[in-house]
Parts: C-alpha cells; structure tokens; sequence
C-alpha cells in the first residue's frame, strides 16, 4: 500500500531560522554588556537584573495563562529580553519595588495589552522605563556614588551630585560648561568606568554586542549605523563633541538594542535609515535643550509611533519599476 | 481675583466658546435622514448579512424607506413577521418572503470517503483549493476546513467532528446566502422552506461517471437516474452524472429517496413550527396537495 | 572577480546537490506510456488520434490547438487505448491519450532507423522562420519548469529586437541536477542550439549563465567555447532565485525587465540549456520532444539519480527505478524543494514540466507551527522583486484584494524566499499565492 503522503504548498524547505534563535542570539548579544554591568555595580547590578527579569517572566506567564489562555512562549525569550533591557536603563540602587512595577509595565502595557509579542506598538522596555522616568524622577536619577562620574578631575558640581553619583550627562548639562572635554575619561567611558544606567556604561561591550548581531545577521546594519551617524553629525553641528555624545549616556545601548527591536522598527531599508536618522536627531535635541539630560528613550519612542507611517510611505523599489518624474 | 478664579474664566470660556461653535456647525452639516430608515433598523437583526442582497441592514432599510412598492424585499435574517411591521412603518403592501436555508450538498464522511493524503498548511478550504483536489479521491465533496463555518454569522454551520465535513443547522440558518457564496466547492444551496413539506435534497456532487463516483465515496450519486424515472413531478434533473432536485417543483413526497440506490438523497421533515416559514406562503403553492 | 548576479533579495539555501555528477540513467519503457494534453501553458492542445490506432514513436498525437499551445507526440510506438480524463499528480482531471506500448525493446531503435539527422548544410540553409516552425511542430516548451511553448518565445513581437540569447542553466533549485548533467554531457548540442535560437531571433551575442557551485560544467563549457567570441559562459554567483528568468536577464545584462513586461522588453531571450538540447535534437535530428532528464533524489533513495524518461512515464516507474520509495517517505514533490509541487499520488504520468522528483522523508515533510509576525522585515529583504510579503498576506487575510493588486503582487515570481527566511514560519506565499488566484477573478 502506498504511504499517506504529505501535501502542502512551496517551499518546502525552511531557513531553520526561528524567533527563538533571533531572541537568543540577542541575548547572547547582551551578556558582554552584562558582565560589564555586574563588574561595574557589583551586587546592585545583580539584583536589579533578576528583580526585572523574573518580574516580566512572571507578568508575561500570568497574563498568557489567565488572561489570554495561550500556550507558555516563555521559551521564545522575548519576555527576557524585555527584563534585560529594562534593567540596563535603570540604575543600579533603585528600589526593587519600582523595577517590579517598570516591569510589570513593560510587559503588561507595553506588550501584552496590544496583544502579544509583534502587535506593540513601543518598545515594552522603553514604556517600562518611561513610565518610571515620569513617576518616580527623582529615583530614577538617583547614581550610586563611588562610580567614576567620566571625569578624571572632577569634583562635584552642586551639593546632590556631592551625596549621590551624577553621570556625565546630568553634569553636562546642569550648566557645567566650563568642564572642558580633556576633563572627560574616554578610555574609562569607552569600557565602563563612568557612572549611568545599568546597561549603558560599557560602550566597547555594546559594541561587541552590535557585531554578534551583525554577524549572525539578526539585525542589518541599517538602525544602529543611522542612529550613530546622525547623532554624531547633529553633536557636531550644535556644537557639541560627538564623540562624547555618541559613549555618554544611553545612545549605544538604545541605537543597538532598543531602536533594532523588530516589532517597533520601520521594514525597509530606507524606512530604517530615515527612523535611524531622526532618533539621532531627536535624542541630541533633547539633551542639548530639553530637560532632561537624556533624550534617546523619548527619541526611540517617538519614532516607534512613526514606524506605521513611515512603513506606509517607504516601499521597496519593485523589480523592474523605472524611476518616475 | 486669584489665580484660580482667572483659571475658571478662560477655561469656562473657552468651553461656552467650543459648545457654541459645536452647535452651529452641528445645525450646518446636519444630513437630513428619513426618521423612518431608524425605525425600520430598529427592527432588523443588525447582522448586516447581506442576505436582502443589499450591503447591509442600514441600506435595507433605507431602501425599504425610499422604494414605492415592497415587491422583493425580504429581510431573511429576522423573524417572520418583520415584512409586515416594515410594511406598516412605510405603508406599503409587503409580500411576505419565502424562508429559505442552505442544505449541504455532500454528505461523504471519513467512513465513506477515504482520505489519501494529508494536507499541511493553512486551515482553509479556498487556501487548500489552490494547491491541489483534496484529501480525498473525489474532487467534489467538503473539504472539511469550515470556511463556511467562518462565514455564517448566525453560527448555524459546524464542521461534524465524527464525519469531519460541514453540516448545517436548519434551525439556526437564516437562509443568507454567504456560505453559498463562500464554499469553494459550491456544495451549499438555498432552498425554500414551506409548511408541511419537508426538503429533500440530493446530498453530492460528484460529477464523475458512476463507476469511478463509486470508488470515490460510497454515498456518491452516480447519475444512475432512478431518481429521475420515480418523480412524478418533473422535479429531478441528471445533469453530468449528478441528480439535482428542483426545490420549486418538488413536493417532498420522498419517492426518490427511497428509490435511491446510494442513499443520496436527503430530507428534512417535522420542522418546528416557529420555523415553518410564513403561513401565507402556503397562498402561492399548494404544498404537499399533490403528494403521490 | 565579482560574481555576477541579481540586484536584491534572494536566499542561500543548502544546494544538496546529491546528484552532481551522475550519469544519465535510460528508464526503461513502461507498458503504459500516458500524455497529458495540456502539456504546455496556455490551450491544451487538441487530441487527434482516435482509439484503437495505432502510432509510431515520435508520431504527433495532439496539435497546437492556439498561438499559445505546443502540440504533443508519442515517445513510443504502440495503440491508443483510452482517450480519457486521469488524474495529475494534484488530483485534477486532466485529458490524456493511453498509449499500449509495442515492443517494448525496440522502440527506440525503430526511431533512429527511421529518422535521417539533418547534415549542417541543411541545417545552415534553414532561415528563422524555418526553424521557429520546426521548435513548434516538434512540441518543445520551456523545460525549466513553466513549459511555455518556445515557438511563442522565439517569435520577436514586431518592433522589439532580441539582443542577446541567454541560456539558463543556473539550476539555482535545491537537489536538482538534471541541467548540470546535460551541461556537462552535451555541451556541444546545447552551443548548437544555441545557435539556432541566436538565428531564430537574430541576435548577434549569446550567455550560458551558470551558478558558481557548478564548476565542472562551467568547465566544460569554457573548454568547449575557447576562441568563440559570440557565446560567453557566465559564472554567476550561487544564489536562490538566481535562474529566475528576471533575475537572469539582471544577473547578465544589469536591465531590469519592466514590470508586467516580457524579456525581450529588456533584449533578451532566455531558454533553458535541457530546451536548447530539445531544440537541437529537433533540428538536427528531427526527434520531437518526447523525453527529458529528470532527477530523482531525496536523501533516503537508495538510487538518486539523473534518469533520462519517456513524457507519459508515471511518477512510481521513476521513483521504482531509484531503488523504490523509502519506507520513511513524507512527500514527494514534482520539481525542486523551493517551486516544485507536493504530489498527492503517485500514479500520475511524468510531464514536460518536471525537472525533479524529490522524496523527502517525513521528518522533513512536516510544517512548523505559524507563530506571530514579529515585523523582522526578513521577508521584505529576501523578495527579489522587491515586494513586501508580510503586508501582502496580511491584506489576504482579510481578503482586501483590491489592496493587495495595488502592492503589485503580481509581480511575484513564487520563488518562495519569504516562506523560507519567516522565523515565525508563517505561510507567505500560500496567502499571496491564493491572492493572486483572486485578483485574477477580480473584475477589470
């Protein structure tokens, strides 16, 4: 007797890529900056990382479980890496209740209230740590002390920065301008020695990071290059010092972690450069004048709002299609 | 004079300002509706079925509302009284419609239709159309992936787990007609109902000669006509070695079924009497008069 | 160098080539012999032999019935049995002549006997027109699987001028070989009918583009070609879908063929080589197109092979012929993994379509289940024709086909790209694939 056959429609033969191996490949991505993370903040930075991570796995299983009645996608690792991220862009001595609450934010609002994994809209990190930026500022910017601030000869600016860290940033922009820039560490930055958010202190170890990435082609080079070209040419043109601009605070982290997250990022290659181009833009508008010292979560979030449009306007050129007019 | 006694001025201006502006261009662009289009919606399931043949049931009703004569208007989807409430709101002699439910005209379950090969891929039969005949030898029969049942907003279709295909419930079909026009196999029908009489309906339409509709599926028609030579009413046509039964001229006498040598034909009788369909119906065909 | 190749898009799948190499294999005539009628794209053609006649190998057994429709021969000799409807390897009906095959041993022989090859004189003294006529009366269609009559092909629409014959033998499918062993075997009767197809269309240049996995035949050809100057081999770059007919034309020449236009809109003719060795054997040696190579493969086939059969052959004489269908079998597929189609039986007769007949077994027959979009944008980068396949199945699934047109989805080659590179393993191109079906039935 002939055997049942198997009938389905070409190809027959798939890539064997998988949104599990993509997750993970992040992850593995992140663990440089990781180690540099715990090497900096020591036991802070452990504690902060598992409260974040074990709350968005909790939040995501208990919402998939009760709410949606879904099979687990834990293992696909995305909740993870929404914890990881959220842990590098808080600082190390928050209180742990507030990352459960940033979390619980990420993931609940941020994600799964739009419906799961590649149906939200902002980057559920972003919305965690945006949330916590508005409702707990001071907290949220409070650095341990007994970190490098990034200044080799430096010795505080006002009487908060005195009892508390300050990052390079916040000292920049709190008025400081006779700070003058051979007064900045950028060896020290460039491998961790400066004081900030979890995740953004090791500029080499994100880089390390974004070719892991690249190689193992997750992502292209399109977001990150794009983020960091245009902040270093808006730095420059307002007169700042790209350089400065490009370690100092979150841009690494958010130009190869946070702008390249998939479901928030534009589809086509130009689409990716113009939101490349314009987070760099706005990032360096908000630290140059807005009030807060750091711009490139508002920035990343602003253009995720845009991505639908800019996905509706940017069409890859078809095969065949002559240029018109 | 404080800060906030200046506070409620602007704000409270700004709000009489707003409502004021609101109401005018409120006044400006209102479109005038016939008060009667609400009425009739209010009477109509709201299903937007489609099975009036217009887009939807505001278009019904605006229809209704515009038309001079109520001739072929039929809400399918409502009760059996709804042409004559509408009838009174417009003041116009309505015919009442003929109820009408879609019969499945395949009948070829797993026990009686062998499947051969397995699909893998999206759970469709338009989807699974495009790729080959099916799971089964015959080319005919339900595919059993409930597009239907995706269709049918009144939830009277179901895929049968045990015979894996699509079976209708008569009772809660509204004789819409999207299924028919869903199904990719055209294997769904509209027939009258009418009081008294039961449908009978030939459940294939496997139009390959009888000796291979026989190895296809063992309920299979096979054009063999026997069905044809026993009605006494004209009512059954083999065309392209299928039977089909003509709704409008049978009677539901049943003499087919029983002549069937492959228990083909189907029917429905002992309807509940809330679904008989319009008593007035009856006027137009004396059912079930001439019954052999 | 720089490899020459296609703009945009395109994957790198695992070529498990297990074929290369391989001799070609006679598959013994079967008692059996059925032909489809509707051999080529377009109007099947008409039936004009009657049961119970009998016909000699090579006879025609159906004519064109359009422009668009090539006319079928018997491969062997033998009496019209059935003129009846049978099953394709989809399940469809198809109408089929039912040869009873005579004389099983001689067959073959009874061809040559009766054939003198025409001499390189007369083949010389052929003028286009000539040969156009003898490519159409001898049933040849496109054998690189779309099976458009290549007298269609050759005739240049007025006011259009072909400048450059490009010869298709990148075999970018996964585990096909059957051109590469043709290329390596015959390359002097693929440039012969190459050069007949340059003569047909008159264009003065000509392009065997082979992928660069190929070495072997690459070789041979440049072996064979030293101090021709008309007739280039082109070593292109080992990328799926490099044998595109659109991809090619880029690939070699750098034009892009205009949307919705033909090849010849970008100057070019493209055959495959397996259509320029039909070409070849039809002029020369007046034999009509009643055989092709095909692989057999899979990686639990006792005998993989490339096997040269009879059109009318069925599936399971071939897959018998490599060592029989291994127990574990999952699905066989008509064609290469990445366009050919799933077979539903196994009964159904060879076609001038199949290149391939891959059997895979079942662990890698089965879809993995569909997970969420995560919008990673994979499928955008992989179209070679540049089209965005998450919208377009979005949009189909909510059957919005209006929109889905004005995404151009016909421009879409069904090369399978975006299926393959979904890491959420989302059907793709079953959801454009069953638009396209739609928009057809579309009003204008």
């Amino acid at each position: 007797m002939e055997p049942k056959l198997t009938v389905s429609l070409s190809p027959h033969i798939h890539s064997r890529n998988s949104i599990d191996r993509c997750m993970w490949n992040v992850i593995i991505a992140l663990i440089p900056a990781l180690a540099v993370a715990v090497w900096t903040f020591r036991t802070d930075a452990v504690l902060t990382i598992g409260v974040c991570v074990a709350a968005c796995l909790a939040t995501e299983w208990l919402i998939e479980r009760f709410l949606f009645h879904r099979p687990c996608t834990l293992a696909n690792g995305s909740a993870l890496i929404t914890g990881l991220l959220l842990a590098f862009n808080l600082p190390s001595i928050l209180p742990w209740w507030m990352a459960v609450i940033g979390s619980v934010v990420a993931i609940g609002i941020g994600k799964m209230s739009f419906g799961g994994l590649g149906c939200n809209i902002w980057n559920p990190a972003l919305v965690g740590r945006v949330f916590l930026l508005i409702s707990f500022p001071a907290a949220m910017t409070t650095w341990p002390t007994g970190v490098s601030s990034g200044l080799t000869h430096f010795s505080g600016a006002s009487g908060a920065d005195a009892t508390t860290g300050a990052t390079l940033l916040a000292t920049l922009n709190s008025g400081n301008g006779q700070i003058g820039l051979d007064n900045v560490d950028f060896l020290g930055m460039a491998v961790g020695q400066m004081n900030g958010s979890l995740g953004e202190v090791g500029g080499i170890a994100i880089l390390i990071g974004l070719v892991y990435l690249l190689c193992t082609r997750v992502i292209t080079w399109h977001i990150p290059i794009s983020i960091i070209a245009s902040a270093a040419l808006f730095s420059w043109a307002f007169g700042g010092n790209p350089l400065l601009d490009i370690f100092a605070g979150g841009l690494l982290l958010g130009a190869v972690f946070m702008a390249t997250d998939y479901v928030t990022s534009p589809m086509t290659h130009t689409g990716q450069l113009i939101y490349g181009f314009m987070i760099g833009f706005i990032t360096i508008v908000i630290r140059r004048y807005g009030s807060y010292p750091e711009g490139m979560s508002f920035a990343i979030l602003l253009m995720n709002s845009f991505t639908p449009l800019i996905n509706r306007y940017c069409h890859p050129r078809l095969f065949g299609r002559r240029k018109k007019k | 004079m404080g800060v906030i006694s200046t506070t409620v001025l602007i704000l409270g201006g700004i709000g009489v300002i707003a409502a004021v502006v609101l109401y005018f261009v409120a006044k400006k662009f209102h479109v005038y509706e016939n008060p009667k289009i609400a009425e009739i919606e209010e009477l109509l399931p709201g299903a937007n079925c489609g099975g009036c043949g217009m887009s939807g049931c505001h278009a019904f009703a605006k229809a209704c509302a515009e038309t001079d004569s109520l001739d072929g208007f039929n809400c399918t989807g409502a009760g059996k009284d709804i042409m004559e409430k509408i009838s009174v709101i417009v003041g116009l002699e309505a015919k009442a419609g003929v109820r009408r439910v879609a019969v499945m005209k395949c009948h070829g379950g797993c026990e009686e239709r062998q499947v051969v090969n397995n699909y893998d891929g999206v759970d469709s039969c338009a989807m699974e159309g495009t790729l080959y005949q099916g799971e089964t030898d015959c080319n005919y029969g339900c595919l059993g992936r409930g597009d239907c049942v995706a269709s049918c907003i009144f939830d009277a279709l179901h895929i049968d787990p045990e015979i894996g295909i699509a079976v209708v419930d008569i009772d809660k079909c509204t004789g819409c007609g999207k299924c028919v026009k869903t199904c990719p196999r055209h294997l769904l029908e509209l027939v009258p109902v009418e009081p008294d009489k039961p449908i009978v309906w030939v459940a294939c339409m496997n139009h390959d000669k009888g000796a291979l509709a026989m190895k296809e599926c063992t309920l299979s028609c096979i054009g063999c006509g026997k069905c044809k030579r026993v009605c006494n009413h004209d009512a059954v046509t083999v065309d392209d070695f299928v039977a089909h039964i003509d709704p409008e001229k049978c009677v539901g006498c049943g003499e087919c079924e029983g002549a069937c040598p492959r228990s083909s034909i189907h029917h429905i009788g002992n309807l509940r009497p809330e679904l008989k369909g319009n008593p007035e119906t009856s006027d137009n065909k004396p059912a079930g008069s001439n019954e052999a | 160098m720089k490899l020459k190749s296609f703009g945009k898009g395109g994957i790198h799948p695992n070529p498990s080539k297990l074929t290369s190499g391989m001799p070609i294999i006679e598959v013994g005539v079967s008692s059996e012999i059925r032909l489809e009628l509707a051999e080529s794209i377009g109007v099947p053609s008409r039936c004009i032999v009657r049961p119970g006649q009998t016909v000699s190998a090579g006879e025609m057994i159906a004519e064109a019935a359009a422009f668009v429709s090539a006319p079928v021969h018997s491969p062997v000799a033998g009496t019209v049995k059935r003129i009846e409807k049978v099953r394709d390897p989809q399940g469809f009906w198809r109408e089929a002549v039912i040869i009873a095959t005579e004389h099983i041993e001689t067959a073959v022989d009874e061809v040559e006997a009766e054939l003198s090859p025409r001499t390189q004189e007369e083949v010389d003294a052929l003028t286009p027109k000539e040969i156009i006529d003898i490519v159409g009366d001898m049933g040849i269609v496109g054998l690189g699987g779309a099976t458009f009559p290549t007298r269609v092909k050759l005739s240049i629409p007025e006011g259009k001028k072909a400048e450059i014959v490009i010869l298709n033998g990148a075999e970018c499918e996964p585990y096909l070989t059957c051109d590469e062993t043709i290329m390596c075997g015959y390359p002097d009767r693929i440039v012969a009918g190459c050069r007949l197809i340059m003569k047909a269309v008159d264009a003065p240049k000509a392009v065997i583009g082979i992928e660069a996995n190929k070495p072997q035949a690459i070789a041979t050809f440049r072996r064979y070609l030293k101090g021709c100057d008309d007739i280039e081999v082109v070593k292109l770059r080992t990328r799926y879908p490099q044998g595109g007919e659109k991809q090619l034309i880029k690939a070699v020449t750098g034009r892009e063929v205009p949307e919705g236009g033909l090849p010849v809109d970008a100057g070019a003719v493209v055959d495959n080589v397996a259509t320029a060795l039909a070409i070849y054997e039809a002029v020369y040696n007046r034999k009509p197109l009643t055989q092709r190579v095909v692989t057999v493969t899979g990686p639990l086939l006792r005998k993989p092979g490339n096997f040269m059969v009879k059109i009318g052959t069925t599936i399971s004489t071939l897959i018998e012929a490599a060592g029989g269908l291994p127990e574990d079998t999952g699905k066989v597929i008509a064609g290469g993994p990445m366009m050919g189609k799933a077979m539903s039986r196994l009964d159904a007769p060879t076609t001038k379509a199949i290149s391939g007949v891959l059997v895979l077994p079942k662990s890698m027959s089965g879809r993995h289940p569909e997970e969420p979009c995560i919008r990673c944008a994979k499928c955008v980068s992989g179209c070679p024709m540049g089209l965005e396949p998450y919208q377009m199945m979005n949009l189909s699934i909510m059957k919005r086909f209006e929109e889905i047109k004005d995404l151009h989805v016909l421009s879409c080659l069904e090369c399978g790209c975006c299926s393959y590179v979904c890491p959420s393993h989302r059907p793709l191109l079953d959801y454009i694939r069953y638009a396209k079906q739609e928009i057809r039935k579309l009003p204008k």
